[in-house]
C-alpha cells in the first residue's frame, strides 16, 4: 500500500526574519468604527465575528469613530494620555538604571502603554488585577506612588516586598494589583477563583486576569477558560498579544489559523478582539467587559493586539530574530502619538503642549528616582535586611527557620 | 462524644468548621452532590448549599489556582484532590504560588488553603492510586504536611489546617479511613468503633500542628513514623517484644525534632519507617536531623524501611507496603548492631 508519502512536521515561521524587509500584510486590520458594538448582556454564539476582527476608534486622522466611541470626556482623555507619558518615561528611565547597574533587570511596555492604562479605567477601586510583569500601567493609571514602584525594582531598604522579589514584579492589594509570579499563566486560574468567591459573597467587585499570547499554550490558561466559562465567573480574561514571546513568534502559540481570542468561542465566553494602541477602543471594549461581568453575565475573554516595541527584557536582543525596523512598520502606530493626535484634533492639546509635558513628566520621574535612591539600589546604599530571608514564610515563624535564622547570625 | 471512622471524622472536621465560618468553602472533583469517592464531602452540600460545596471539573491546576484566588478574596478554601497520585497537575499551583505568596508579597496577599489528598495503598489501587507524595511537598518552603494516623487527629488536625493560615497539605491514609491497619493484609480490618482513637468529639476542637504524639512508651528503640506506618510499627513492638518507643509525626512540617531528640536520646538507636519510596524520602530528613542532633547518643546505625524505588506495584502490593514482619526485621537489626 503505497498511496501515502512519508510524514512531515510542520514547524510554524514568522514572515521575516532579521535582514527582511518587514511584512504585517497578514494582520487583517478593519476600518476604525466598522465593528458593531453588541448589548452586554447578547448571547455568545450571536457575537463569533467580533473574535476574528479588530474593535477600532481612532483612525488614520485622529478622529474617534464609530459605536464604541464617545465613552471618554476631554479631561479623562488627557489624563490617559498622561498616564501613558508618564509610564513611557518611567521605563525609559529604569532601562537607564538597569543599564547604569543599579537594579538587576528591567521590562518595558514601550508600544503598549495604552492596555493597562486604558483597562485600569474601566476597573472600580476594589477589583483585582492579576497581572504579568508588563501591566505597571495599572499602577501608573491608579495613581499608585512612583517612588514605591522604584523602590521595589531597586529592592532598596523601602522595597515593599523586602528585596525578595525580581524587579517589576509588585504587589499591592490596596491598588488591586495581586503579586506578580516569574511563572507564566499561573495567575489567570487565580484570577478566576478571586471572582468565584466574590460571587459566593455576592460582592459586588470583579477580577481581571493577564496573559500573553506565549503563554496560552499553558495549560493554565485552559484551566482558567474551563473553571471561568462553567461558574460564569465575573472575570475579564486579558490577552495581550504583542507578536512576541521572547524570540518566539505568535504563530508558536497559535497555529496557523484563527485568532488567540476565537479561543474563547469553544468555551461558549464572549471573545473580542482590540486595537490594543487604541486608548479609547481599549477603555470601551474594558468596560463593556467590565459591565457584562458586574452584570453577573460571567466572563469575558479579550485580545488586545498590540506589538512590543522593545526587548522582551533588559536581558533580550530583538535584533538577533526580528527586522530591526519591524516596529515602525507596526499598522497600529504608537498609542501615545495617535493620542496626542486625536486630543490635538479635538482642540484640548497641541504639540507645543505635548513637549512641555514631556519635559515636566521626565522632570517628575527623576525626581521620584533621585527619591527612590536616596534609599538605596540593589548594589549601593540602604537594602532590606538579612533578617527578613527569614520572615514572612509563614504567619509565624517554625522553629527550624528560627534555628537556620540564627545559624545566620540574626 | 461519637464513634467515628477517619473519612467520618474527617467529614465532621470540614462540617464544623463550615459551621463556624461562612468563608469556609469546600469544592473539588465530585465532592458537591456525590460527596466524593470515598464519601467524605457527603452531605455538605444538602447542609451549606451549592455555593459552599460543589463539584469542579476535573483539572487539578484548576482547583488549586482557584482555591488560591479565593483565598486572596478572603475565602478559605478546603479542597479535594481526588488521589495524591492526581496531584502533580497542581504541583505549580502550590509550590510556587501558594507557598511563595505571603513571602513574595511581604503579607500583602496569603493563601489560607488546605489541600486534601488520600494517600498511600493497600487498596490494590496499582501505580495511580498508591503514592505516598510527602516528600514534594516538605521540600517545598512555605507549605505545612500533615498526615493523621486515626480519627481522632484527623478532625482536631484538620480543623487546625482550616483555621491556618498558611497552606497545608492534608494527606489521609486511605487504608486506615475505615479502621487502623496493622500491615497484615489477610486480616479483616479492625473497625474504628473498636479503638479508643475512634472515639472522636462532635463539635469544634483542634490539635495543633507540629506536635508529634508518642503511641507506646519504649526504652529500647524509637520507631518514627506516620500515617499507615504507625500502626505497622506497633505491631511490629507488639510482635518482635522488643521494648519500642513508637512516635507517631502527624506533622511533618513543621517536625516536632523537640520530641524526636528526647527519645532517641533516651532509646540511643532509631528505626525510621514511611511507605513511599526509599530514595529521596522524608526519612532521609529523619535520619540526617537524628543523625545532627543525638550522634552521640546513637549506638547503631539509623535504619530506614520504606517502599522500593519502584512504582507502586499493582498484584505484589503486599510486597512493597512495608509490613510488621519487615520493621521488625529493622528494630532486630537495630537492637543488634
Amino acid at each position: 500500500m503505497d498511496e501515502f508519502s512519508r510524514l512531515s512536521l510542520h514547524v510554524p515561521e514568522p514572515a521575516v526574519r532579521p535582514g527582511d524587509q518587514p511584512d504585517f500584510s497578514n494582520v487583517k486590520i478593519p476600518k476604525a468604527g466598522s465593528v458593531p458594538r453588541p448589548e452586554v448582556d447578547v448571547e455568545p454564539e450571536a457575537i463569533r465575528d467580533l473574535a476574528y476582527s479588530i474593535i477600532r476608534v481612532l483612525n488614520r486622522e485622529g478622529e474617534a469613530v464609530g459605536p464604541w466611541a464617545g465613552l471618554l470626556s476631554d479631561e479623562e482623555l488627557l489624563t490617559g494620555l498622561r498616564h501613558m507619558m508618564l509610564l513611557r518615561a518611567f521605563d525609559a528611565r529604569m532601562l537607564m538604571a538597569q543599564r547604569q547597574g543599579k537594579t538587576s533587570f528591567y521590562m518595558q511596555h514601550l508600544g503598549e502603554e495604552a492596555v493597562s492604562c486604558a483597562f485600569r479605567r474601566a476597573l472600580r477601586r476594589g477589583d483585582m488585577n492579576f497581572p504579568t510583569y508588563r501591566q505597571a500601567g495599572l499602577l501608573i493609571a491608579d495613581d499608585y506612588p512612583m517612588v514605591d514602584m522604584m523602590n521595589q525594582i531597586f529592592s532598596n531598604e523601602l522595597d515593599p516586598c523586602h528585596g525578595r522579589q525580581l524587579p517589576v514584579m509588585y504587589t499591592s492589594k490596596e491598588h488591586g494589583f495581586f503579586t506578580i509570579s516569574g511563572n507564566l499563566a499561573t495567575q489567570y486560574v487565580q484570577a478566576v477563583g478571586w471572582a468565584m468567591a466574590s460571587a459566593i459573597k455576592n460582592d459586588t467587585r470583579i477580577a481581571a486576569g493577564w496573559i500573553g499570547d506565549g503563554s496560552t499554550a499553558e495549560s493554565d490558561f485552559h484551566s482558567s477558560l474551563v473553571f471561568a466559562s462553567t461558574y460564569k465567573a465575573p472575570v475579564i480574561l486579558n490577552i495581550v498579544n504583542n507578536q512576541w514571546a521572547i524570540s518566539t513568534f505568535q504563530g508558536i502559540a497559535r497555529g496557523g489559523s484563527g485568532t488567540f481570542a476565537a479561543r474563547g468561542l469553544g468555551f461558549g465566553i464572549p471573545a473580542l478582539r482590540v486595537d490594543g494602541n487604541d486608548y479609547l477602543a481599549v477603555y470601551a471594549v474594558a468596560r463593556w467587559a467590565a459591565e457584562r461581568a458586574r452584570r453577573n453575565l460571567g466572563p469575558t475573554l479579550i485580545e488586545y493586539v498590540t506589538y512590543r516595541v522593545g526587548a522582551h527584557s533588559t536581558s533580550d536582543d530583538p535584533s538577533a530574530y526580528r527586522p530591526k525596523t519591524e516596529s515602525e512598520a507596526w499598522p497600529l502606530g504608537d498609542p501615545v502619538l495617535r493620542l496626542k493626535k486625536h486630543l490635538i484634533l479635538r482642540g484640548v492639546w497641541s504639540d507645543e503642549r505635548h513637549a512641555q509635558a514631556e519635559a515636566e513628566i521626565m522632570d517628575q520621574v527623576i525626581q521620584a528616582q533621585k527619591e527612590a535612591e536616596s534609599h538605596g539600589t540593589l548594589h549601593a546604599g540602604g537594602r532590606p535586611s538579612v533578617r527578613d530571608i527569614f520572615e514572612g514564610v509563614y504567619a509565624e515563624m517554625p522553629p527550624h527557620i528560627r534555628r537556620q535564622r540564627q545559624k545566620a547570625g540574626y | 462524644m461519637a464513634r467515628m471512622t477517619m473519612i467520618e471524622a474527617v467529614r465532621s472536621a470540614m462540617d464544623v468548621s463550615m459551621g463556624r465560618d461562612e468563608d469556609v468553602v469546600v469544592f473539588g472533583e465530585d465532592v458537591g452532590y456525590f460527596g466524593g469517592v470515598f464519601r467524605c464531602t457527603q452531605g455538605l452540600q444538602a447542609k451549606y448549599g451549592k455555593t459552599r460545596c460543589f463539584d469542579a471539573p476535573i483539572s487539578e491546576a484548576g482547583i488549586v489556582g482557584t482555591a488560591i484566588g479565593m483565598a486572596a478574596y478572603g475565602l478559605k478554601p478546603c479542597v479535594e484532590i481526588q488521589f495524591a497520585d492526581y496531584m502533580y497537575p497542581a504541583y505549580d499551583q502550590l509550590t510556587q504560588e501558594a507557598a511563595r505568596i505571603r513571602y513574595r508579597s511581604n503579607g500583602d496577599f496569603t493563601c489560607p488553603i488546605v489541600v486534601r489528598m488520600p494517600t498511600g495503598g493497600g487498596i490494590f489501587g496499582g501505580q495511580t492510586h498508591s503514592q505516598s507524595p510527602e516528600a514534594l511537598f516538605t521540600h517545598v518552603c512555605g507549605l505545612k504536611v500533615i498526615v493523621p494516623s486515626n480519627p481522632y487527629d484527623a478532625k482536631g488536625l484538620l480543623i487546625s489546617a482550616i483555621e491556618d493560615p498558611d497552606p497545608v497539605m492534608f494527606l489521609e491514609p486511605k487504608r486506615l479511613y475505615n479502621g487502623p491497619f496493622d500491615g497484615h493484609h489477610e486480616r479483616p480490618v479492625t473497625p474504628w468503633s473498636k479503638h479508643e482513637l475512634g472515639d472522636v468529639p462532635e463539635g469544634h476542637y483542634s490539635i495543633p500542628i507540629g506536635k508529634a504524639e508518642i503511641r507506646r512508651k519504649g526504652s529500647a528503640v524509637t520507631v518514627i513514623a506516620y500515617g499507615t506506618m504507625v500502626h505497622v510499627a506497633l505491631a511490629a513492638a507488639e510482635e518482635t517484644g522488643i521494648d519500642a518507643e513508637v512516635i507517631d509525626l502527624r506533622s511533618l512540617l513543621p517536625l516536632d525534632l523537640e520530641t524526636i531528640v528526647q527519645s532517641v536520646t533516651k532509646t540511643g538507636r532509631c528505626v525510621v519507617v514511611h511507605e513511599a519510596t526509599l530514595t529521596s524520602g522524608f526519612g532521609g530528613e529523619l535520619v540526617a536531623l537524628v543523625q545532627e542532633h543525638c550522634f552521640y547518643h546513637l549506638e547503631a546505625p539509623v535504619v530506614r524501611v520504606t517502599g522500593w524505588d519502584t512504582p507502586y506495584p499493582h498484584a505484589q502490593e503486599w510486597d512493597y507496603f512495608p509490613g510488621p514482619a519487615r520493621v521488625g526485621r529493622a528494630l532486630t537489626e537495630a537492637m543488634e548492631a
